[in-house]
């Protein structure tokens, strides 16, 4: 068994935990935060993903003994002081999902892409989620709720 | 999925995980990316009793410029190649190569030397470093030892590293001006390995002539290829449509692909043709100043 301290969604968690645990089922089994989804569980799909020391990462392919000592934060993050996010606020007006499940995944990477609160094109947009699959929407409506998000930020909103 | 157990381990210093390594022979597997590593173990295709994690270790995150060389750390994840100015201005055929390697967010873990230390003739880089003479450095328990990548890859999975050996370091000749290069692969859908991939490196004299020819082949043989038949071919001649037609059907002559589930050998072996001469083209008009 390993103890590692991991900084979730600002708040320190310590466990004792096997090295094999996957940082997703710490993060679900372990925190009880089950808004992060396990999909393909081989790192293609991106129902997982986190951001991890600002970076989107897919947390099936991350142990959990990895992300000790640093910053991770999940899809329950985003919502501060009762607000959503841009991302999700754009996620709700554009109609951004049908199912649901790639939505926390495609949530976490556009948070990580969007921080800059530039002016991305549809095609820069594409190429960002290039690695969350979603099998409803076709990425129309997902691209157009990057684009609220991105212009949200820039109007100062986040 | 769940690996199997295993120790764990995470040094602080490179000479502590070289030790770990002399102590441990080949139970233990080094950790770095773990974006190859982790799926294989999730799929029990490999369970390696210890790991060695080398993330903990400070300083080896480095892209650097020392004496016409590039050096690129241990720990330079894939997106910090794929970001950095100095590896777009000084070899650019590097974000070529890292911008088609799975999907963004693999590439914010793995690692540039992992994807050669892997030993997979499907990863990307390998073909990049065999057309850019790049070498790398393994750190073991007497000292450093720097290993051209033309030898580095023996066999099937297998690298030139020993089992006490740590690749710390990728060194790459920055290419000279009137140099260009450009790496095609043909993937089915984002984040599959390559049906097959080509990368091309040239340097060009005052009159056009190439005075210098790399090119690398993925995923068309037990191991990353170096084309040198198509590179000697190449090498002093003037590049029209007639040298870039041979220099492209010697390349797939010179590829050994078999058959699997993204098409035959004879597909991919036209496609190494194809790629080839596509990436000679790039490569000539971006050493010509051309994007």
């Amino acid at each position: 068994m390993a103890t590692i301290d991991v900084n979730v969604n600002g708040a320190n968690h310590a466990a004792d935990v096997e090295p094999r645990l996957l940082l997703v089922h710490f993060i679900r089994e372990v925190l009880g935060l089950t808004g992060t989804h396990i999909g393909c569980d081989t790192s293609h799909c991106g129902a997982c993903t986190v951001v991890m020391d600002g970076r989107a990462v897919k947390s099936c392919t991350v142990f959990a003994v990895q992300a000790d000592g640093r910053e991770v934060l999940t899809v329950e993050g985003l919502e501060q002081d009762g607000k959503l996010h841009p991302i999700q606020e754009g996620f709700f007006q554009e109609h951004g999902l049908q199912c649901g499940y790639c939505t926390p995944g495609m949530l976490m990477t556009g948070f990580a892409f969007l921080k800059s609160g530039d002016d991305p094109t549809e095609d820069e947009i594409r190429h960002a989620i290039s690695g969350n699959l979603c099998r409803c929407t076709g990425y129309v409506n997902i691209v157009k709720a990057y684009q609220y998000a991105a212009q949200k930020m820039r109007e100062g909103g986040a | 999925m769940i690996p199997r157990s295993f120790e764990y381990s995470a040094p602080g210093t490179l000479n502590e995980a070289v030790s770990l390594l002399q102590k441990l022979g080949p139970d233990a597997k080094i950790l770095s990316g773990g974006q190859s590593l982790i799926p294989m173990m999730k799929l029990r295709l490999a369970s390696p009793p210890h790991i060695v994690d080398i993330n903990r270790i400070p300083g080896l995150d480095y892209i650097t410029e020392t004496s016409g060389v590039l050096r690129i750390g241990a720990l330079v994840r894939e997106s910090d190649l794929e970001h950095s100015d100095l590896i777009r201005s000084r070899c650019p055929i590097l974000i070529d190569t890292t911008s088609v390697i799975a999907d963004p967010l693999v590439r914010n873990q793995a690692t540039v030397c992992g994807n050669l230390a892997h030993g997979d003739p499907a990863n990307d880089h390998p073909a990049t470093m065999l057309a850019l003479g790049a070498s790398v450095i393994a750190l073991g328990p007497n000292g450093e030892r720097e290993i051209p990548i033309e030898s580095f890859f023996p066999g099937l999975f297998t690298t030139a590293l020993e089992p006490d050996e740590i690749l710390t370091e990728i060194r790459i000749p920055i290419p000279p001006a009137s140099s260009g290069g450009a790496y095609l692969k043909m993937e089915r859908k984002v984040g599959d390995y390559a049906t097959a991939g080509v990368a091309v490196q040239i340097t060009l004299d005052g009159s056009g002539a190439c005075v210098n020819a790399g090119i690398g082949l993925t995923n068309v043989g037990f191991t990353p290829l170096k084309a040198r038949k198509a590179e000697a071919f190449l090498t002093g001649r003037a590049l029209d449509q007639a040298a870039i037609k041979q220099a492209s059907e010697l390349a797939a002559g010179e590829s050994q692909p078999v058959e699997d589930i993204r098409g035959s050998a004879d597909y991919k072996r036209d496609l190494v043709r194809v790629l080839t001469a596509r990436a000679l083209n790039l490569a000539i008009t971006r050493a010509k100043g051309g994007a």
